[in-house]
C-alpha cells in the first residue's frame, strides 16, 4: 500500500512565494490545480505525452505531471497563469487569438508554455524548428498551421525593437 | 476563396474577430469540467474489467469501504432498473438499458474495460487506493473483436436477447435467432443488375479499417451534486447539456426538471462527449454521501472505454463505361457497434455514394456488435470509411480506364435535381465547383518531383443536419445585446452564432455578447455536433434577429404615433419613417435601444426553432506522399483541401475546422489504430501508442473555400467540421498507390503494412 505524507512546499510560483501543503503522492500537477488552484494547467495525459501540463520550472520546459510536487521545494515555476502582465495580454497569446490558433483551448495553455520555452532559445525558429520543438504537444482541432503560424506572429513581434 | 455571384455584401459575415472566449483560454481562467471545485467535494474512481468478455460472478466492496477517507462504493445494482427502449441523443440514440450497462457493467463485462464499480473517497490517491481494494470475482467468457467473425452464427452471442431488426425488403436476415447483428439495413435505387450489365469494367473489392479514436485532449469528467431536497446539479464537459439531462433523467429515474446541467468549457469532443460515462456515477455516489461528487478518467480509459469508431468490413463492387460514365455500384458495409448496438452505418449507407450520380445501386448495411467499447460518434459519423471504400474502387477504375480521376468525378457528379441514393433531389449543392476548384488549384496543375511520390485525390460528404436549438437575447438600453446560448461551445460556435445574430440587426460583432447558459436558463438545445450548430444555431440568431427588428419596428412607431406598417428597418440597423404628422423621422439602433426602458421597457426575446433542412456539403482533398523505401515511413509532402462551406461566417475558424478535419484523417490514414491483443485487451491505450498526428507529421494543409450557398439557410451556411474527415484515407491510399504501385485495402497504412507489400518485391 503507497503510504501518504504530507509536506509543506515552497516554491517561487509566477513571481510570488508560495507555500502549500501536498501529499507526498501527488505529481507538480496534480499540486498546482488541485493543492495551488492553478487550474490552466491541464491534464490531458497524465504520463507526459500530450503537453497540456507543460509549465517552465526551473527555466526548463517539462510536463508537470512526470514531476513530484516534492521535488519543486525552492523552485522556480511558470505556468500560463503568469504570462499575461497588467498591461495585457503577452505576444504570444495575443497572436493566438488573432492567428485563430486554438479552438477548444485545453491545450493552449501547454503550447503557450512550450512556445515561450522555444522562443527563449530561440527567437528566430524556421517553421520547421518550430514543428519539431511542438512536437511534444498535441492538438487535435487546429491541425497545427494556425498555432505555427501565432508562433511566427509573435516571434516577429518580440524580435521588433521596442519602441 | 471562390466567390459565386449571387453571394450578397454581408458586413459582419466573412469578417475574422476575436472569439469571445479567447482571453479565457489564453490566460488558464476558461473553466473546463475538471477545473469544478465544490466546498466538500469528495473524488470518484471507477474500477475497469481486465477481461474482453466476462460474468461477473461476486463484488465484495467490503475492504474498499473500509479503507479511511472512503465514503462510498457502488456497482450496477445502485441504479434503478430499466426497461428496454429508446432515448434520443442528438448524434444517434440509446437504449436505457444498455446504457447504463455501459455507464456500470450489470451481470457481465463486455470489453476490456468496462466499468465495474466507482469508488467516492476524501482524496483522489485514496480513490485509487481503495479500487485495488475491491474483489470481483469473474468467469471469462470467449470473445469476438473482429466484425465479420462477430456476424458468423458460430459466434460468442453478447446480448442473448438481441434479434435482428431487419429494414430491408426482400431479404432472408433471420429475425428470430440468438444474434450479434443487431440491425441490417438496404437502400436500392434502380437495378443493379441492369446497371451492371451496361458496364465495360467491373471492380469489386473488399476493406477493412481500423478503430479510431476521436482523441479529444480533455479526458471524459462529471461533477454532480444531489441535493437533499432531490435536485441534481451536473457540472460537465459536453456536447449536449440537454443531452446529458435527457439521459440523467433516465438513468437516475427522475423528472426532468429536477436536473440541471451545468456545460464547462469543454476540450474537444468530435462526437465522443455525447454519451453520459461519469455524470450519472457521480450523481450516485453522491446521493449516498450526501456531498458532491468530482470524477475524471484516466487516459487509458478513455481508450478502453469512450467513444471510438466502428472497425469495419467492406465490399464495394462498382461498374462503368469506357467513358468513365459510373452505371452501377453494390456494397455490402458492416460496421462493429462495440458492445451494445448503434454503429453509424447507417450514416455511412446514406453518404457512401453521395458523391456520385449513380442511377442503379443498392447499398446493405449491417450493425453488429463486439467486445470493444461502445461507439460513439467521431467527425461525419460512419462517412469515412464507406466513402474510402468507395474512392479507392473509383480510383482503380479511373486508372484502369486512363481518365483523369478528377475529369472522371466531375462526368459523374451530382447536381441540383439529380437524386442521391434515397432516391431524393438534390438542392442546389457544391460537387461540381469542389472538383472544379480541385482541378483549377496551384496543387493539382504542379509537377511531382523525386521518386517514390504519388498524388491521390478523394472526395468526401456530409449532410450537415438540421434539429432543434434555442437562444434568447436581451437588448440593452446601450444598444449591447446579451445573447443566451442553449449550444455548447466546441470550437467557435459563440462568434459563429453572434456573428449571425449581428448580420441580421445591422449591428456591429463587438455589441453582441454571447454565452452558453445551463439546462434551466435557455430553451431545448440538441447537441453541437453533425456540424448543425452554426447552420441551425444560425437559423435560430437569424430568427431573434427578426424578432427583435419586429419589437423596435412597433417601438418606434409607438413613439411616432404611426402604424408599425409605415416603419422600416434598414440592414444598417437604422429605423427610417415618418411620424403622425408626415415629418421624416429615423433611429439609429442606439437611439432606439436608449429610449426602450422609457417607452415601454426592455426587449427579451427567445426563439425554440427545429429545422428539416440540411447543408450537405462536399469536400474534395489532394494528397502528395513520398514513401520511405528502407523504414515503410510516409511522409505527406503536400495537402490541398477544398471544401464547399455554402458560405464562412469566420473564415479563419472554417479554414480551422477543415485543417482540423483533415489533419485527423491523415492520422487515420497512416498512423491511428486500435490493437488488441489476442486475449481481446486493448494494449495502445495512450497517446504515446495511440499515435495522433503531431506537429512535425504534417505539412502545411492549403485550405480553398469555394462557397456555393445552401438554399435552405438565410445566410447560405451549410456546416463545416464533418466533411474534412471523410476524403483523406482515400486521398493519401490513392496517392500510395501512385508512389509505389500498391493498391491498399487496409487503414491505417502504418510503416509494417508498407514494408510487408515493399519487402518480398525486393
Amino acid at each position: 500500500m503507497a503510504t501518504s505524507e504530507k509536506l509543506v512546499i515552497t516554491s517561487n510560483i509566477n513571481g510570488e512565494e508560495r507555500t502549500f501543503l501536498a501529499d507526498s503522492r501527488d505529481s507538480l500537477l496534480e499540486a498546482l490545480r488541485e493543492r495551488v488552484n492553478l487550474k490552466g494547467v491541464k491534464e490531458g495525459c497524465n504520463n507526459g505525452n500530450c503537453g497540456a501540463c507543460a509549465v517552465i520550472l526551473n527555466g526548463r520546459l517539462v510536463n508537470s505531471c512526470c514531476v513530484m510536487a516534492a521535488e519543486v521545494e525552492g523552485a522556480t515555476i511558470e505556468t500560463v497563469e503568469g504570462l499575461a502582465t497588467p498591461e495585457g495580454l503577452a505576444p504570444l497569446q495575443q497572436c493566438f487569438l488573432e492567428e485563430a490558433a486554438l479552438q477548444c483551448g485545453i491545450c493552449t495553455p501547454g503550447f503557450l508554455m512550450s512556445s515561450t520555452a522555444l522562443l527563449r532559445e530561440n527567437p528566430a525558429p524556421t517553421d520547421d524548428e518550430v514543428r519539431f520543438w511542438l512536437a511534444g504537444n498535441l492538438c487535435r482541432c487546429t491541425g497545427y498551421d494556425k498555432i505555427i503560424l501565432a508562433v511566427q506572429a509573435a516571434a516577429e513581434q518580440m524580435r521588433a525593437p521596442k519602441k | 476563396m471562390v466567390a459565386t455571384p449571387e453571394k450578397p455584401a454581408y458586413k459582419v459575415i466573412g469578417t475574422r474577430p476575436v472569439r469571445p472566449d479567447g482571453v479565457d483560454k489564453v490566460t488558464g481562467r476558461a473553466a473546463y469540467g475538471a477545473d469544478v471545485v465544490l466546498e466538500g467535494m469528495l473524488f470518484g474512481s471507477i474500477l475497469r474489467a481486465p477481461h474482453a468478455h466476462a460474468r461477473i460472478k461476486r463484488i465484495d466492496t467490503s475492504k474498499a469501504l473500509a479503507l479511511p477517507g472512503v465514503k462510498a462504493v457502488v456497482t450496477n445494482a445502485d441504479f434503478p432498473a430499466q426497461e428496454s427502449g429508446t432515448l434520443d441523443l442528438g448524434e444517434g440514440s440509446a437504449n436505457p438499458k444498455w446504457l447504463v450497462d455501459n455507464v456500470l457493467a450489470g451481470d457481465k463485462t463486455l470489453y476490456h474495460g468496462h466499468a465495474v464499480a466507482a469508488v467516492a473517497a476524501t482524496d483522489w490517491h485514496i480513490a485509487e487506493e481503495a479500487l485495488g481494494l475491491i474483489e470481483v470475482e469473474y468467469e471469462p467468457l470467449p470473445f469476438v473483436i473482429d466484425v465479420r467473425e462477430a456476424m458468423l452464427g458460430t459466434a460468442p452471442i453478447l446480448h442473448h436477447d438481441l434479434r435482428t431488426n431487419v429494414r430491408a425488403r426482400g431479404v432472408d436476415t433471420p429475425k428470430d435467432r440468438e444474434t450479434n447483428i443487431a440491425m441490417h439495413m438496404r437502400i436500392e435505387k434502380g437495378d443493379i443488375a441492369a446497371g451492371f450489365a451496361e458496364a465495360d469494367i467491373v471492380i469489386e473489392r473488399e476493406f477493412t479499417t481500423s478503430q479510431f479514436h476521436q482523441g479529444y485532449i480533455e479526458p471524459q469528467n462529471g461533477t454532480a451534486y444531489w441535493n437533499q431536497d432531490g435536485q441534481i446539479t451536473v457540472w460537465t464537459s459536453t456536447q449536449g447539456s440537454f443531452s446529458v439531462r435527457d439521459q440523467m433523467a433516465a438513468l437516475l429515474a427522475q423528472p426532468v426538471a429536477k436536473i440541471k446541467v451545468v456545460p464547462m468549457e469543454i476540450g474537444g469532443g468530435f462526437g465522443g462527449k455525447i454519451p453520459v460515462y461519469l455524470e450519472p456515477v457521480a450523481a450516485i455516489l453522491s446521493k449516498k454521501t450526501g456531498r458532491p461528487v468530482k470524477m475524471w478518467m484516466p487516459r487509458e480509459a478513455v481508450f478502453q472505454a469512450t467513444g471510438p469508431t466502428s472497425a469495419t468490413w467492406n465490399r464495394v463492387k462498382i461498374g462503368a463505361k469506357k467513358d468513365g460514365t459510373l452505371v452501377a455500384a453494390d456494397l455490402e458495409l458492416c460496421y462493429a457497434a462495440g458492445a451494445y448496438p448503434g454503429s453509424a452505418v447507417g450514416a455511412g449507407v446514406l453518404c457512401a455514394l453521395a458523391p456520385y450520380n449513380l442511377a442503379n445501386q443498392r447499398i446493405d448495411g449491417y450493425d453488429v456488435v463486439t467486445n470493444t467499447p461502445k461507439t460513439a460518434a467521431y467527425r461525419a459519423p460512419g462517412a469515412p470509411a464507406s466513402e474510402y471504400a468507395v474512392e479507392a474502387v473509383v480510383d482503380e477504375i479511373a486508372r484502369a480506364l486512363d481518365i483523369d480521376p478528377m475529369e472522371m468525378r466531375l462526368k459523374n457528379a451530382p447536381e441540383e435535381g439529380t437524386t442521391g441514393s434515397t432516391g431524393a433531389p438534390w438542392p442546389r449543392i457544391g460537387a461540381k465547383a469542389v472538383i472544379t476548384a480541385i482541378k483549377e488549384s496551384p496543387h493539382y496543375n504542379s509537377e511531382l518531383q523525386g521518386e517514390d511520390v504519388g498524388r491521390g485525390v478523394a472526395l468526401g460528404f456530409w449532410f450537415n443536419g438540421g434539429m432543434e436549438s434555442s437562444s434568447s437575447a436581451m437588448v440593452n438600453p446601450d444598444g449591447s445585446i446579451s445573447l443566451i446560448l442553449g449550444s455548447t461551445d466546441i470550437g467557435g460556435t459563440r462568434a459563429s452564432l453572434a456573428m449571425q445574430l449581428a448580420e441580421s440587426l445591422g449591428v456591429s460583432y463587438e455589441d453582441i455578447k454571447p454565452q452558453v447558459v445551463d439546462t434551466d436558463s435557455v430553451g431545448y438545445t440538441a447537441v453541437t455536433g453533425g456540424s448543425r450548430t452554426t447552420f441551425a444555431g444560425g437559423w435560430v440568431a437569424y430568427e431573434l434577429g427578426q424578432e427583435i427588428r419586429k419589437r423596435l419596428v412597433e417601438r418606434a412607431a409607438r413613439i411616432w404615433g404611426v402604424e408599425p406598417s409605415a416603419v422600416t428597418y434598414g440592414d444598417n440597423g437604422v429605423i427610417t419613417g415618418m411620424d403622425k404628422d408626415g415629418k421624416a423621422q429615423q433611429f439609429t439602433f442606439d437611439e432606439i435601444c436608449k429610449r426602450l426602458p422609457s417607452t415601454g421597457g426592455h426587449i427579451a426575446v427567445s426563439v425554440t426553432s427545429r429545422k428539416n433542412t440540411t447543408g450537405p456539403a462536399y469536400a474534395g482533398h489532394i494528397a502528395d506522399v513520398k514513401v520511405d523505401r528502407e523504414t515503410g515511413k510516409v511522409t505527406v509532402l503536400r495537402y490541398t483541401a477544398v471544401q464547399d462551406v455554402g458560405t464562412a461566417i469566420h473564415p479563419a475558424y472554417v479554414e480551422g475546422q477543415i485543417q482540423g478535419g483533415a489533419a485527423q484523417g491523415i492520422g487515420m490514414a497512416l498512423q491511428e489504430e486500435y490493437w488488441y491483443d489476442d486475449q481481446g485487451r486493448l494494449r495502445n491505450g495512450s497517446f504515446l501508442d495511440y499515435r495522433m498526428p503531431v506537429a512535425n507529421d504534417l505539412p502545411p494543409i492549403e485550405v480553398i473555400l469555394v462557397e456555393v450557398p445552401n438554399p435552405g439557410h438565410p445566410y447560405g451556411v451549410r456546416g463545416v467540421g464533418e466533411a474534412p474527415i471523410v476524403p483523406p484515407m482515400a486521398a493519401i491510399r490513392n496517392a500510395l498507390r501512385d508512389a509505389i504501385g500498391v493498391n491498399f485495402y487496409h487503414t491505417p497504412v502504418t510503416p509494417t503494412r508498407i514494408l510487408d507489400e515493399l519487402l518480398p518485391r525486393e
